[in-house]
């Protein structure tokens, strides 16, 4: 296992660069100027200016490298600066935003707080309600808790947060007034009534996405449960006189998780990928926002460095996945 | 519906108490939403509204325009001119004195040293200084004293406000921003997030594209401001989202530019917890009509001069378009209080205004088709008007969003029943005005019979933006592409009108000056206007002080925003 998972990581440095290569030509080729959000009464040969002062007359080589030499080299070495205080970059050039003429790095650590709180909760959430419904469901199917189950999850599944998202807001926020429209991420949770507000700047957003995520995980968990429940061992263990929680609870149950857990492993990554259009339905301003606002304003960089970290997660869950495998069924073996 | 608006609007203004001369920071909080996030608070490095006007809280010019797009005296103590002496009789240089002892939020005293540096930082070669056309022919900026700064200018300038006016030409601390010139400008995030200045507010947080937190500046020049203790300006999400922060749930006093269809703004209104206000500048949707050709057939020349278009170069083709446009039901659909049905390509100030062009305003397909048939177009087989076996087709691109394709359509329509076929298109806004000399699609190359956008000028005065139609200016393969004159326009007699101007420096001759042009340019159907879009903005009910200025910054007098209890 030790091998298997030393191979893998080293087989992804390569897929890893192969990546950001083609994230960069895309990005690069695709049509689209950084300078076309400006106002038009500035001048082409300012607007000019401004892309040369972006390092836009630079060749596409040169620019890549350039990336790869920030993101590679000056970042850790900065980050290294930061913990122990030893500074080896020289004061070298970190990847820099388009937009703000910032770190890209510092405005990502920024917006985390705020993705992990409303993202990874509704993630945590959605899968502690999808777990038991997938269960129940699928011993009883057919029944009307599997009806409603079904029903709910379609409905998780088809109405577009957009909609459920602007839904909520007009109950709650316009009509009932109990709950912020917008998502304030300076807040800070010192004491219990600024705890009660993070519950309720919180409570739409995460409720919108955890709906989302508990109808797709608890159908995979129906459908493994059932998958399960008819096979030759069940009969067998119920044959032996095993109490039906048993039956139920140990022997399905952890047969049946091993495709669910390698579905929520790799939906990790879009906790860090925030929710794009959540997060500006609630103006959550996380990971998500930032992704698209960059996408809107040609951030190259930005976007590049977003793309490229969200593709080191994935790379690195897919993983993590491939071996949660390994752990849970003692067939699998990698060596 | 615009008129019973303004009214209110006016009413609401006159109805709202007197600024009380409360102390500084009694009111507590004002909380503003721009539903689009500021990046940077550096105006020299961002041209973005957004940018601006955030920056505008902590950052001031020399001079500013007020509502009426007059100047009005900000850090200067007057505004100079030929007859104050501060601009020299053959208009080469203006001498701006500062008001005595203004400092900036950190305590110390803003000199003439700064606002000379202010200069050198955004004129700085290498620096990428987005509002560089501010300092267009200076050739000095020369410190005298303390408090003078003579700005000389290389040629003669008789509107000589482009530097230190307006929320696009602020002053910046020198000794912040001193080592942060040229290519550096860049890696000053500190001074780029945090600059210092002598606004009412100073920066307390910055979180880029998502939040700012500012505190009233203590060392405000008029002790007694700002009311305001405290600011947040939050960004982000979407107009509709904004306006129903401000109008709906009440979380935020005041919301930007709220681009939004007519009945939805009209039924958040009705909640009762805010008020909407507009005001006019210089914004014109017009159609551009393309007087060469665009035939692919001809390759590298396309849409040149070289190739005069096939039937817009008829007077009579280009007439009749516009008579058939219905501006009013235009507005109604695509603005409503937002916009009023134009005939000029030069809307405002009033005094640039022309009223020589208004019967555009009239629909007039009948007389849209009389144009037609004198000029022998006639209706062929399928309908469509044609002369000499050139038919009148039309490509009629714009980029993409949702009130531009209505107007498309409709527009279709009315031509439609004049014997014109059309053939829309929409290009995303990034492509269609990205600028990018390799993409067929942008609106300089306009490979196209008409395009729409709107466009506008900064500031006042309209001599550059009439500068626009110069002969030069089309853009060509020559150029890269470059340049504003999108209709390929090119007459002498125009350029002579833009030469006098440039030699008067009396405002009421150059007022007579600038509609000669506008009329010029109106009466031979060279672009099409069709609405002048105004700015549309809300305010909470309890937020008393707001004057809509569409000169300015919006937010130009927010030392004078007060809570109305």
């Amino acid at each position: 296992m030790f091998h298997y998972t030393i191979r893998r990581l080293l087989l992804a440095i390569p897929t890893l660069l192969f990546i950001s290569l083609i994230l960069f030509l895309l990005l690069d080729l695709a049509p689209g100027d950084p300078t076309a959000q400006l106002p038009l009464t500035i001048p082409p040969e300012v607007k000019e200016k401004i892309r040369l002062s972006l390092g836009l007359g630079e060749p596409i080589y040169i620019r890549y490298l350039l990336w790869l030499q920030q993101f590679f080299v000056n970042e850790p070495l900065h980050l290294l600066a930061e913990i122990t205080n030893i500074d080896l970059s020289g004061g070298a050039q970190r990847v820099i935003s388009w937009q703000t003429r910032s770190p890209v790095v510092d405005i990502v650590v920024q917006r985390m707080p705020q993705t992990l709180w409303v993202v990874g909760l509704s993630y945590v959430i959605g899968v502690l309600i999808a777990l038991p419904i997938g269960i129940i469901s699928a011993y009883r199917q057919y029944s009307w808790f599997d009806q409603i189950g079904t029903f709910v999850s379609m409905v998780g599944f088809s109405v577009p947060t957009f909609f459920t998202g602007v839904l909520l807001i007009v109950i709650f926020s316009v009509q009932l007034g109990w709950f912020p429209s917008i998502y304030d991420t300076t807040h800070r949770v010192e004491d219990w009534p600024s705890f009660l507000f993070q519950v309720k700047q919180l409570a739409m957003p995460v409720a919108v996405l955890a709906l989302f995520n508990a109808a797709q995980i608890s159908r995979f968990m129906r459908a493994s449960m059932l998958d399960n429940l008819n096979q030759d061992y069940v009969r067998t263990a119920r044959a032996k006189g095993l109490a039906e929680r048993v039956v139920l609870l140990v022997h399905v149950l952890r047969n049946s998780m091993i495709p669910v857990v390698t579905v929520i492993a790799l939906g990790v990554p879009t906790v860090f990928g925030g929710a794009i259009i959540t997060e500006q339905v609630f103006k959550v301003n996380g990971l998500g926002q930032l992704l698209i606002t960059a996408i809107q304003a040609n951030d190259i960089p930005m976007v590049q460095t977003l793309t490229f970290m969200f593709a080191v997660l994935i790379v690195l869950f897919n993983l993590a996945a491939d071996i949660l495998y390994g752990i849970l069924d003692p067939r699998i073996r990698y060596d | 519906m615009n008129v019973k608006f303004l009214t209110l609007a006016v009413a609401a203004s006159l109805a709202a108490p007197l600024p009380s001369f409360a102390e500084r920071a009694s009111d507590g909080e004002v909380r503003i939403i721009y539903w689009q996030a500021p990046s940077i608070l550096n105006p020299f490095l961002s041209g973005g509204t957004k940018d601006l006007e955030s920056a505008s809280l902590v950052l001031e010019p020399l001079g500013r325009y007020d509502q009426d797009g007059n100047m009005v005296a900000w850090l200067a103590q007057s505004i100079p001119t030929v007859e104050n002496g501060g601009v020299s009789e053959d208009l080469t240089t203006i001498t701006w004195k500062l008001k005595d002892g203004i400092l900036w939020s950190d305590g110390t005293s803003v000199s003439s040293h700064d606002v000379k540096f202010t200069a050198d930082y955004c004129m700085h070669p290498e620096g990428g200084c987005s509002q560089l056309s501010n300092f267009d022919d200076v050739a000095s900026v020369d410190v005298i004293d303390d408090l003078t700064v003579k700005v000389t200018f290389g040629v003669p300038k008789p509107f000589p406000y482009g530097p230190f006016m307006g929320s696009t030409s602020p002053i910046i601390q020198r000794a912040q921003f001193e080592n942060c010139m040229g290519a550096k400008a860049p890696e000053c995030t500190e001074a780029n997030f945090n600059p210092i200045g002598t606004g009412p507010f100073r920066v307390t947080e910055f979180r880029p594209n998502d939040v700012i937190s500012m505190e009233a500046n203590p060392n405000y020049r008029d002790p007694s401001k700002p009311a305001f203790a405290s600011l947040v300006f939050k960004g982000g999400g979407d107009a509709t989202a904004a306006g129903r922060s401000v109008l709906e749930t009440g979380e935020f006093d005041y919301a930007w530019n709220l681009q939004l269809a007519p009945d939805v703004l009209a039924n958040m209104e009705a909640a009762g917890k805010g008020t909407v206000v507009s005001a006019f500048g210089t914004l014109v949707e017009r159609i551009m009509v393309n007087l060469t050709n665009p035939d692919p057939a001809l390759g590298d020349e396309r849409s040149t001069a070289a190739h005069p278009h096939p039937f817009l170069t008829d007077i009579n083709v280009r007439k009749a378009l516009s008579m058939a446009i219905d501006r009013e039901l235009l507005v109604e659909i695509g603005y409503g209080v937002a916009g009023r049905p134009t005939c000029n390509i030069l809307p405002a100030p009033p005094i640039y205004a022309s009223n020589a062009n208004d019967a555009c305003l009239i629909h007039d397909i009948e007389g849209a088709n009389n144009s037609l048939d004198e000029a022998g177009w006639m209706p062929g087989p399928d309908g469509i008007r044609q002369r000499d076996g050139v038919r009148i087709s039309i490509l009629y691109q714009t980029s993409t969003n949702a009130v531009r394709q209505d107007f498309q359509a409709l527009i279709k329509q009315w031509w439609s029943e004049i014997g014109v076929e059309t053939e829309l298109r929409n290009i995303d806004a990034s492509v269609f005005f990205g600028g990018d000399p390799g993409s067929p699609d942008t609106y300089q190359k306009f490979y196209a019979d008409l395009e729409m956008y709107a466009n506008n000028f900064d500031g006042t005065d309209p001599e550059v933006y009439m500068g626009n139609w110069k002969c030069d200016e089309s853009p060509s393969p020559d150029t890269q592409w470059q340049g504003a004159n999108m209709p390929r326009y090119c007459d002498p007699e125009y350029e002579a009108l833009l030469d006098e101007m440039s030699k008067t420096g009396d405002l009421n001759e150059r007022a007579r000056l600038a509609k000669a042009m506008n009329d010029m340019l109106m009466q031979n159907f060279i672009m099409i206007p069709l609405v002048d879009r105004g700015r549309v903005s809300a305010h909470s009910n309890s937020l008393g002080g707001v004057v809509l200025n569409t000169w300015d910054s919006e937010l130009w007098n927010a030392a004078d925003w007060h809570r109305i209890d």
